[in-house]
């Protein structure tokens, strides 16, 4: 079972962008509460999703500049990347029903 | 469709009032499922601190305090169910709640569902949303560090938000349409003693504007008319609540702001229908107050059951 795994400003070119399959970035830091409660929701998408979408998290406060490459000014925000571009946005907690359907519309 | 499952109670509503009534109804041992759309724990989940509620004298987190209650009902036998409420009906004996995972049935329900921050309503709100415009300061704050920004209101939330927001940007201005704010007063003095706050009296916003992020504001002077703009990079919208009642209309007589109607034991004016929390019409949307409605209905909805 996979668990979503911590990326960080240098390997995220690695990671993401130049990942075969679509990746779905969290991006959170450890004072946000909705943060928090978006993170198990996460781990169990990684679970269902496994092989088809790849779950990383990105904290913001240790990773600045992917976080303001990618015009981050809200979190939590799920950006899934799909061939190096990110092609779904999310912003705010959404329940996993609303996540599932988000990502199902990308693959 | 068909009823999945029956109940002695259900709640409807995963904040400190449902999850309250839940600690008193599961220990009650009333079969009790307490249905909520997204994470239990409301609308404090965004509060820093929360300093007002009882037994914190050096405050408490909100989205802690919400995990704890959380916790606590939990472990007297509350079953929860993450689902979307649709509708409430009544059948004989039975209140039934139509939920996106299907029919519940319940002797008793706490309604209990809180209300969501409303809208602006205005041109670039929805455009910027996540890039500019923002409805909760302790979550987005962080990145408008040393930039000008706004928050829209004048009730206790936009003072908080704003009083937040001093600790990230260069200058908040509190648009409010009035002459005067209607928050607590003990806020309202923080807020006038704080350098980085400014006022912006007797306006309202009319548009959000800007290109890649929000630049600016529109804005207009609601005694004379008279058009401005704002440079800001950021705008906070805090200007009030809509009760999630939509479901209810057809079962109850809501108040004409959507609130729910209740006596002092909770009760509404169906039979075995409940009401607790920021959703009730009298609601002082505090934590304190939502913890006691919980309470209350649970109790009064115990004895209704145990008379029939």
């Amino acid at each position: 079972m996979s668990k979503p795994v911590e990326v960080n400003d240098s390997n995220f070119d690695q990671m993401v962008l130049q990942s075969k399959t679509p990746v779905l970035v969290d991006f959170w830091a450890a004072w946000c509460g909705p943060c928090r409660m978006v993170a198990p929701l996460v781990e169990e998408l990684a679970g269902e999703y496994e092989g088809k979408v790849t779950m990383v998290k990105l904290n913001v406060d240790e990773n600045p500049q992917i976080a303001s490459q990618y015009g981050i000014m809200s979190i939590p925000t799920l950006l899934v990347f799909k061939d190096g571009a990110p092609v779904s946005n999310i912003v705010g907690f959404r329940p996993k029903a609303e996540l599932q359907r988000s990502l199902d519309a990308v693959l | 469709m068909a009823i999945k499952r029956e109940y002695d109670v259900v709640i409807i509503g995963g904040g400190p009032a449902g999850l309250t009534a839940g600690i008193y109804t599961a220990r009650a041992r009333l079969k009790s499922l307490l249905i909520e759309r997204g994470a239990t724990g409301g609308l404090i989940v965004n509060a820093g601190v929360v300093e007002n509620y009882p037994g914190f004298p050096d405050g408490i987190n909100g989205l802690e305090l919400a995990e704890a209650m959380h916790q606590q009902a939990v472990k007297f036998g509350l079953e929860t169910l993450t689902a979307d409420v649709t509708g409430l009906e009544l059948k004989d004996e039975r209140r039934v709640v139509k939920t996106s995972e299907g029919d519940v049935a319940a002797r008793a329900v706490i309604v209990a569902g809180g209300s969501d921050r409303v809208k602006l309503g205005v041109p670039g709100e929805e455009e910027f949303t996540g890039r500019g415009v923002a409805y909760c300061a302790i979550c987005d704050g962080y990145f408008y560090r040393d930039v000008p920004v706004a928050v829209v209101g004048g009730g206790n939330a936009a003072v908080n938000e704003a009083l937040e927001l001093t600790k990230f940007a260069s200058r908040v201005t509190i648009i409010h349409r009035r002459e005067e704010l209607r928050a607590t007063k003990i806020l309202q003095e923080r807020a006038f003693a704080e350098p980085k706050i400014e006022f912006s009296w007797n306006t309202v916003v009319e548009a959000v504007e800007g290109e890649d992020t929000v630049k600016k504001l529109r804005l207009k002077n609601v005694q004379n008319g008279e058009k401005s703009t704002l440079d800001i990079s950021g705008v906070f919208m805090a200007v009030g609540f809509r009760p999630n009642t939509g479901y209810l209309k057809s079962v109850l007589t809501l108040a004409d702001d959507g609130t729910v109607i209740t006596n002092e034991k909770m009760e509404t004016a169906v039979p075995g229908i409940f009401a607790a929390g920021d959703i009730r019409s009298s609601s002082i949307r505090q934590v304190a107050a939502a913890v006691g409605d919980g309470s209350v209905a649970a109790i009064y909805a115990e004895r209704y059951i145990a008379a029939k």
